[in-house]
């Protein structure tokens, strides 16, 4: 289990970095924290003939804060620096328990958020969050910069996104959520620290004690992090009660159409996104 | 196959050395291979079992998933920079008198994670610890006595 | 033991931990890796389970060796002297055909072991894939493709060993019962996952021309006695050493092809080859453990008395057999000790060994017993619940309570203490509260439940409990040497081979009471066959037992010895010796000699020993014991969540009884790695192929062993019965946590889910399983809150 040989690139700059993308296209891989591309290495899952390591580009590892209707992640913050994060309101508290799913301790310390974005693994804690949030995502190549909403930045495929080649995801824009907003969020796995068999990031917005809004989105039970969006139409302008969130599990855990593999069945996944909706919906409106 | 090699200087438990690796060698391969440190073992090389954990600017990182090349500049603690000469540090000790280790084969992991989280946050409390300590496998001592000597430490490292 | 023993039965830390801690501990791929110039191998592997291998092509002039390299090599087989049985062979590498997935086909030399890799890559291994037959049911089907063709198996497709037996009333047991309940059990397949894979280093030296195997291996002389006969070297040209090694759990007792492999090409390079075994390689093809299906029938009385018993076992054991105890030790085992400790006079059991295109499998932690114990813990409380009994009270009434007792199968079961195990862990449960608690949970749509798992770990293991299974190579007995060296402190050579058990310190304590010298003045070595009296090793709850028992028998020879120089010295009787404190002196007096002065004497001025005394201080004894029963009963209590099928172990209860503990400590942490490993097996290892054999479960994502966040606290209360089954008191305890777990949990669950009708009888219960479960009764979920 050691990896294919590979040429290492370190750039300091952005530019530099771009600059390498685009010379090595699909040849190149970006490593960040390297928590999941490491091990499919190891594997020799993964074989890049380079990796463009981005440690040393500045500016990557910060959360914008500047701006007062969002909030912009760096590439390269890592979880654990969400999980521990100082954003203020709803958005903060969802990511911060978003968070502390993610993996183990010493993975949460290398481990980034742009990274498991990129990485796009279907039962990611992140891309459901971002799938939830309707995230922008910053993608820049040597050409220019352009934001793709996570709707679109996800591809049916597991692992798979639509980023080019030459393109690294540089930033990650969530809305910030208003004290109108609850939020929740339920993991199933079989360890702690493992990735999710199903898992459920919610976000409702209340107009008093009915729900104005409410955002739904899952992880394992398709190829990249989908919306519940039946369960998200059903609550809308409901009664913000513990009914509606259970009907609203219903409507979820009938509008996927997941997989079945080693850790479960279809039936089992489906019974799993009920419940893990419900809980989150639980918390959400608490 | 085989790509360049790169020079570079690791500091490892305060001392340089000054290794010629390929890009693809492991931190851990390198402190095992090139550095003589072989106290830090590797038990799967997928990041899961934590036997390779060792401090890298004093956070605890699976040194499976970190190349050399990347450590650069960085301050490396290995299993054998814990103790102080004849005297070993609070948490070996721990371990030793509340039985930690079987095999003995887990356990340089276990120690450094367990140092990092008793440095960096000394009042951590037993559920969180315990969700720490799940970062790694160990397959002889059930945990149990790995927690209570963890407990132990923290309590000596304290006072 | 003795009375009053100052070291036996203390909780002393242990002398392995030092070294260990400092990471200065050295196990193989650290020997490796400090020695300059190691070579190192990489196996290119079968990637199919089954086929016909059409060529091996590698680049030319590289350093790939395949079965053409190696001349004259015989195959890896070890047999059982029964006609219920079909010896397999296994090639050293693959050679016209490959059986598993994994299977080593070539060996690749490399200077590092990435360059090895890389080349493993580039040879090309043109396999013509035929059917596979990965099931053992399906295996038996005479339309099966047969795994050995050309191989005659009499006893019907596939199968290897067909072992039966039959008391003469079980019909009319079955006749009179009142309640006949039947039960299928199925474990499935594990791995059994030491931390430390497997590895090897083989080091030929041309001067001398003897070759040195350093390994992780829990039975260094019968790996070199093996590399001998394969390989056919004079077994003196031959060296095994066993350093540090982490964990085994049965996974390194068996012979490894690689490893002989990798000693005949260190002997054909002249070289410094090192294999060090990455998870990869360690989940597909090290050896699988367990993977057995077992049909009960079982005869009851109404008031809960098990009259008969009746048991089909059917055994997938892979593609190969192991070396050297065999794929035997699985089916056999569980037909000899089903009835585990409860009274029964009628037992008629089938039990098949069936050959497949799996892995092989290989002893793992408790071997049989934890699927046999889960077969008869789940029968006593299926059997309970239908009769309208308490489990507890059913078990009580079969338990065994006047020793000796004889199983049906003939097996002599020693004092023990069954019956007050079991109310211990009753009590300790408290289970009239818990039974209320469980109500109020209940009426809140909660599932809480409470498991009992009582059981006999048969330990101590010697020569002739072996000899009954017929082996041809019959492992059994230990040899200790024992030497007082010239300063007064004492060398043990030991046969059994330790890794991580902790032995060299109980045994050190033992020789400190039976020598009156410090444990620390005694070094006990090991794993080294040059340097060690020919031994088999450490595996089967034996060594305590069993090198223990030498270990004593040696201490009081040389005891003898050291006494008999000091009372011609003291001119008192030896008799009046007393050792005591580093000397030896006249009981009741403060009249006495030292032991470095005795020592001196007899090393040193052996002309000053008694008349017929020979020099020296050195010793040997043998112990070899019929078998010993230790025992205990486990209890767990779990909340099963609904909605999702997870399973919570809020408490877990062991009382254990493993007879004299010569240190707790040792002994307590043994009970929780072993029940840490139980509650893997019952809830969380699996090992999962799909329709082509392909190994779904690949990596430690996938195959799960828990962590410190899904283990309980476990509670170990102790009780010690001391029987002379053992010469020092000592019963073993390596296997019995691993054996119990899996029945207490697994009965917690189906009483927690009792309410819903449901009874779980496989393991692992994964979450997906336990929920399929409920799904079929309460289709949707209740709604998901906890």
């Amino acid at each position: 289990m050691k990896p294919a040989a590979f040429e290492y690139h370190a750039p300091r700059t952005l530019e530099e970095a771009l600059g390498l993308l685009e010379e090595h296209q699909d040849e190149a891989k970006v490593l960040a924290g390297g928590q999941s591309l490491v091990p499919a290495m190891n594997f020799r899952l993964a074989r890049p003939a380079v990796l463009v390591d981005i440690a040393h580009v500045p500016d990557l590892d910060r959360i914008d804060e500047a701006d007062p209707a969002s909030v912009t992640i760096g590439a390269r913050v890592r979880h654990l620096d969400l999980e521990h994060n100082t954003i203020a309101g709803p958005l903060g508290s969802l990511i911060a328990s978003t968070g502390r799913w993610v993996g183990h301790y010493p993975i949460r310390i290398r481990g980034t958020f742009g990274g498991s974005l990129a990485h796009a693994d279907p039962a990611a804690e992140w891309c459901a969050l971002a799938r939830a949030l309707d995230a922008e995502i910053h993608c820049r190549s040597t050409t220019g910069e352009r934001t793709v909403g996570a709707g679109d930045f996800f591809e049916q495929m597991a692992f798979t996104t639509c980023l080019e080649p030459d393109e690294l995801l540089v930033g990650v824009r969530l809305p910030r959520l208003g004290d109108s907003w609850g939020v929740g969020m339920a993991e199933f796995a079989r360890r702690w620290g493992d990735f999710a068999i199903v898992l459920a990031v919610a976000a409702v917005e209340r107009d008093g004690d009915s729900i104005a809004g409410a955002r739904i989105a899952l992880g394992g039970v398709a190829g990249g992090p989908v919306r519940a969006a039946n369960a998200e139409a059903l609550m809308a302008g409901r009664p913000a009660t513990a009914e509606t969130a259970a009907a609203a599990a219903a409507a979820a855990a009938e509008e996927v159409d997941p997989t079945g593999d080693i850790h479960g069945s279809a039936d089992y996944r489906r019974d799993l996104v009920r419940a893990m909706v419900t809980r989150a919906l639980d918390q959400a409106l608490a | 196959m085989t790509a360049r090699r790169a020079e570079l200087t690791l500091t490892v438990n305060g001392q340089p050395y000054d290794v010629a690796v390929e890009p693809r060698k492991t931190l851990a391969d390198t402190l095992r291979e090139e550095c003589g440190l072989t106290g830090t073992h590797l038990g799967c090389e997928h990041g899961v079992c934590g036997a390779c954990t060792v401090l890298v600017d004093d956070e605890p990182v699976r040194a499976c998933l970190m190349f050399a090349v990347q450590c650069s500049g960085q301050a490396i603690r290995t299993v054998e920079g814990l103790a102080d000469g004849e005297s070993l540090h609070p948490i070996q000790q721990a371990f030793w008198e509340h039985h930690g280790l079987q095999c003995g084969f887990c356990t340089p992991g276990f120690l450094m994670l367990a140092t990092s989280v008793l440095e960096s946050r000394p009042d951590i409390g037993d559920e969180e610890l315990r969700e720490v300590l799940a970062s790694n496998l160990c397959r002889c001592t059930g945990y149990q006595n790995i927690i209570t000597s963890v407990h132990s430490a923290r309590d000596q490292m304290r006072s | 033991m003795t009375v009053g023993a100052r070291w036996t039965g203390r909780s002393l830390r242990r002398f392995e931990d030092p070294a260990l801690v400092r990471g200065l501990g050295r196990f193989v791929a650290d020997i490796a890796d400090h020695h300059n110039g190691t070579l190192h191998a990489a196996f290119v592997r079968s990637p199919a389970p089954a086929g016909r291998i059409r060529s091996i092509e590698a680049p030319p002039g590289a350093p790939v060796l395949t079965a053409a390299s190696f001349p004259g090599i015989r195959t890896i087989c070890a047999r059982l002297d029964r006609p219920d049985f079909v010896a397999l062979e296994t090639p050293v590498l693959a050679t016209d055909a490959v059986r598993h997935p994994g299977e080593p086909v070539a060996l690749v030399v490399a200077g590092s072991r990435a360059e090895a890799e890389d080349l493993a890559e580039q040879v090309v291994v043109d396999i013509e894939a035929t059917r596979p037959v990965l099931d053992a049911a399906a295996a038996i089907d005479p339309a099966a493709p047969a795994v050995h063709p050309g191989l005659e198996m009499p006893m019907g497709n596939n199968v290897v060993l067909d072992a039966r037996m039959a008391t003469g009333g079980v019909d009319e047991a079955f006749e009179s019962a009142d309640e006949i309940v039947t039960l299928d059990i199925r474990a499935h397949r594990q791995n059994a996952l030491p931390i430390e894979a497997r590895g090897a280093l083989a080091a030929h030296d041309p001067g001398t021309g003897r070759t040195t195997l350093t390994a992780a291996n829990q039975m260094p002389h019968m790996l070199r006695t093996a590399l001998a006969d394969i390989l056919d070297i004079p077994e003196a040209d031959l060296r095994v050493v066993t350093p540090e090694v982490g964990g085994g759990f049965g996974q390194k007792m068996c012979v490894p092809r690689e490893y002989v492999a990798l000693v005949a090409a260190a002997r054909l390079l002249g070289a410094t080859i090192a294999w060090i075994e990455d998870r990869s390689e360690n989940l597909l093809a090290s050896w699988h453990s367990r993977d057995h299906s077992y049909r009960l029938r079982g005869a009851f009385t109404a008031d809960g008395r098990l009259l008969g018993l009746d048991a089909d076992i059917v055994c997938n054991i892979g593609a190969y057999s192991n070396y050297p105890v065999t794929f035997g030790v699985e089916p056999l085992m569980a037909m000899a000790e089903l009835p585990g400790p409860y009274r029964l006079s009628q037992y008629r059991v089938r039990s098949r060994g069936v050959t497949t295109n799996m892995c092989p499998i290989a002893p793992y932690r408790g071997v049989s017993r934890p699927v046999l114990t889960l077969a008869m813990e789940r029968l006593m409380d299926t059997a309970a619940r239908r009769l309208g009994l308490d489990p507890v009270e059913t078990r009580r009434a079969n338990l065994v309570k006047d020793f000796p007792y004889s199983m049906p199968t003939g097996l002599p079961v020693d004092p023990g203490s069954y019956v007050e195990t079991l109310d211990a862990a009753a009590e300790a449960i408290d289970l009239e509260s818990f039974r209320r608690r469980q109500q109020r949970a209940a009426a809140e749509g909660r599932y809480l439940g409470v498991g009992f798992s009582v059981f006999g770990e048969r330990t101590g293991y010697g020569t002739p409990a072996f000899a009954a299974r017929a082996m041809e190579i019959t492992p059994g007995y230990e040899t200790v040497q024992l030497e007082m060296n010239p300063s007064g402190d004492v060398t043990a050579r030991i046969g059994a081979s330790p890794h991580g058990q902790g032995l060299a310190t109980a045994l050190s304590q033992l020789l400190a009471d039976e020598l009156g010298v410090e444990p620390r003045q005694v070094a006990v070595v090991h794993g080294d066959t040059d340097n060690t009296p020919y031994g088999w090793g450490t595996f089967a709850s034996r060594s305590m037992v069993i090198a223990g028992g030498a270990t004593k028998l040696a201490a009081e020879r040389l005891a003898a010895r050291l006494k008999e120089i000091a009372a011609h010295q003291l001119e008192a009787s030896p008799e009046d010796i007393r050792l005591e404190q580093g000397s030896a002196v006249v009981a009741g007096t403060s009249v006495g000699v030292t032991l470095p002065e005795i020592a001196r004497i007899a090393h040193h001025s052996s002309h000053r020993l008694p008349d017929g005394l020979e020099p020296g201080l050195a010793v040997a004894a043998t112990y070899d014991p019929a078998g010993t029963f230790s025992n205990a009963c486990h209890a767990a209590v779990v909340e099963v969540d609904p909605d999702t099928g997870h399973v919570e172990i809020e408490r877990f209860v062991v009382i254990a009884d493993a007879g004299l503990e010569v240190n707790p400590m040792i002994v307590e942490g043994q009970i929780h790695g072993g029940v840490t490993q139980g509650i893997a097996n019952a809830l969380y290892e699996e090992l999962v192929v799909d329709g082509d054999g392909n190994l779904l479960t690949a990596s430690l994502m996938d195959f799960l062993p828990p962590t410190a966040a899904e283990v309980p606290t476990i509670e170990v209360t102790h009780i010690q019965t001391i029987t002379d089954a053992s010469i020092t008191g000592a019963k073993g305890v390596g296997e019995g946590g691993a054996i119990g777990a899996p029945a207490a949990v697994l009965n917690a669950v189906s009483d927690a889910l009792t309410p819903l009708g449901i009874e779980v009888n496989e393991m692992p219960a994964t979450p997906a399983r336990v929920r399929e479960l409920i799904r079929r009764v309460q289709p949707a979920t209740t709604g998901g809150r906890q």
